[in-house]
């Protein structure tokens, strides 16, 4: 079904192992088919894309990946596990950045620590080393509705980092910060793919932003829902963070996947 | 700026009673007594007791009824609001006896339970619950998926997810049902020592009513409402001492 095309830099598969593998997901809402027949892999330490119009299932995927959600039919393996519900291994940066607003940052950052179990002590000092390492340091005891839209979601990646899951899943996570925010925050998230040895899942609808943060991007298509492309640009990743929007490669990939979703667009 | 709010709070009783002054004075009515006048009844009835006889004998029932629908209704409420089936089980009720004309079901209540406590509890019960079970259901079934979501993907468990987001979550429109219940619970209250026994504060007013007493039998509601609003005060700063965060409202750009 998904006829994988890589136009530019054709790189074998064997090259990357995979830390998550979606095979054959599908998932229907009652009688509306969100995905059909998905498969995909994600190699580790990597970032992949998920790129497509609204409607192409790109976050009924994540959230299948997640565990929040149960694919129809399929399964998703993280790490050789197959997946039942959310774990461990994964976590979850939200859109909405879901902070609780009567928690402080502190306490929001440690969320999850605090679900595990972690002692008290343990987990404020490790909340405190993320909340510092997103460059909140000393708002550790504001309330999220203190912060501004940009500042709540280093918040939400300060936790989701704090529970040091394998698998990053973020959702749309810049799309509700002002334009100058999103670009800082893609280039400290190629930062972070670089540092933490972590493999990153990252919903978006930017082409922009899709090839400038991606290892690989996969392009969706809806109505079926399908992996129409898989894209994996590999000049520009090493010229530098000012350097990649003036790539002749970056610009070849935006228009080139813009001519690929421009009929998918009412 | 906390002063300014006290200021204009000093400013609104100011008026309030100047009205009730000058209405007093006027006079509307020969059965409208003044302010002075009621509060010099109501010091009179401090001085010689006559007040606290009164509270010892109408907090009964009211503490009671109240502590039950604000314990019971949460807990309902709760339950409704996580379980669909309870929601079919229990809303109906609550939204029945809210609608219902309770002056007129006090016979009834009677008929069944006598003229003692238990009467006078469930009239207080049947004016607080309603609104507490209703509002708890209500902000319960509106948590923010996305707060749900985040916990279950942070491996909180069901008790940890209702404990720690689902009732912080709900707690500002738990806290404004509970300032309605209680306020409704008030009414009750009095409602059931005027129509079932006169006793307490009930027994001040009729008694005072009958003897043409109208000052006493002002500073009687008086103290009553004075109390309510005292007891809701105490609500709010226990409110936010607990969900300091919420102050703000929700999280939004």
């Amino acid at each position: 079904m998904s006829q994988i095309k890589e136009p530019l830099t054709p790189t074998p598969a064997a090259e990357f192992e995979s830390a998550v593998s979606a095979r054959n997901i599908s998932k229907n809402y009652g009688e509306v088919q969100a995905l059909q027949n998905m498969s995909l892999e994600f190699p580790r330490g990597q970032l992949t894309s998920l790129l497509g119009p609204s409607g192409c299932g790109k976050t009924t995927l994540l959230k299948i990946i997640a565990g929040l959600l149960e694919p129809t039919s399929g399964e998703v393996e993280v790490n050789g596990k197959r997946v039942t519900g959310p774990g461990p291994d994964r976590a979850f940066v939200f859109q909405d950045f879901a902070l609780l607003p009567w928690a402080t940052v502190l306490r929001n950052v440690a969320f999850g620590l605090e679900m595990r179990g972690v002692a008290a002590s343990e987990r404020e000092a490790r909340a405190e080393k993320y909340i510092k390492e997103v460059g909140l340091a000393g708002f550790e005891n504001s309330y999220p509705h203190e912060l501004s839209g940009g500042m709540r979601q280093r918040v939400g990646l300060a936790r989701a980092l704090a529970v040091d899951a394998q698998v990053l899943l973020m959702d749309e996570p810049f799309s509700a910060v002002d334009e100058q925010t999103r670009r800082k925050f893609q280039e400290d998230l190629l930062q972070l793919v670089q540092n933490e040895n972590k493999t990153f899942i990252f919903v978006t609808h930017s082409i922009e932003e899709a090839v400038y943060v991606s290892d690989q991007i996969a392009i969706l298509l809806p109505r079926p829902s399908r992996v129409s492309e898989i894209i994996r640009p590999s000049s520009f990743r090493n010229k530098g963070v000012d350097n990649i929007r003036r790539d002749p490669e970056y610009l070849d990939i935006v228009d080139e996947i813009w001519a690929s979703l421009r009929t998918y667009v009412e | 700026m906390p002063n300014r709010a006290l200021l204009l709070k000093l400013l609104s009783a100011v008026i309030l009673f100047g009205a009730w002054e000058i209405a007093g004075r006027v006079p509307v009515s020969f059965a409208f007594p003044t302010f002075l006048e009621s509060m010099s009844a109501l010091l009179s009835m401090t001085l010689d007791g006559t007040i606290f006889d009164a509270y010892a004998e109408t907090l009964k029932p009211l503490a009671i009824g109240v502590a039950i629908s604000a314990v019971l209704g949460i807990a309902i409420g709760l339950w409704v609001g996580l379980s669909k089936t309870f929601d079919w089980l229990f809303s109906p009720i609550f939204i029945v006896m809210q609608a219902a004309p309770l002056a007129a079901l006090i016979p009834l209540l009677v008929l069944a339970y006598g003229i003692g406590l238990t009467s006078k509890v469930l009239v207080v019960c049947i004016m607080a619950m309603p609104v507490i079970v209703l509002n708890t259901s209500g902000a319960v079934r509106n948590t923010p998926e996305s707060f749900k979501e985040m916990g279950r993907s942070f491996l909180a468990s069901e008790t940890s997810i209702i404990l720690r987001i689902i009732i912080p979550a709900a707690s500002p429109v738990i806290f404004a049902g509970l300032r309605l219940g209680i306020s409704a619970g008030f009414i009750g209250a009095i409602l059931s020592e005027l129509k079932i026994t006169p006793t307490g504060v009930g027994d001040i007013i009729t008694y005072s009513r009958s003897i043409a007493d109208y000052p006493s039998m002002y500073a009687a509601i008086f103290s009553i409402i004075l109390l309510a609003v005292l007891f809701l005060n105490l609500l709010e700063k226990i409110e936010v001492t607990l969900f300091k965060g919420n102050q703000r409202g929700y999280v939004s750009d």
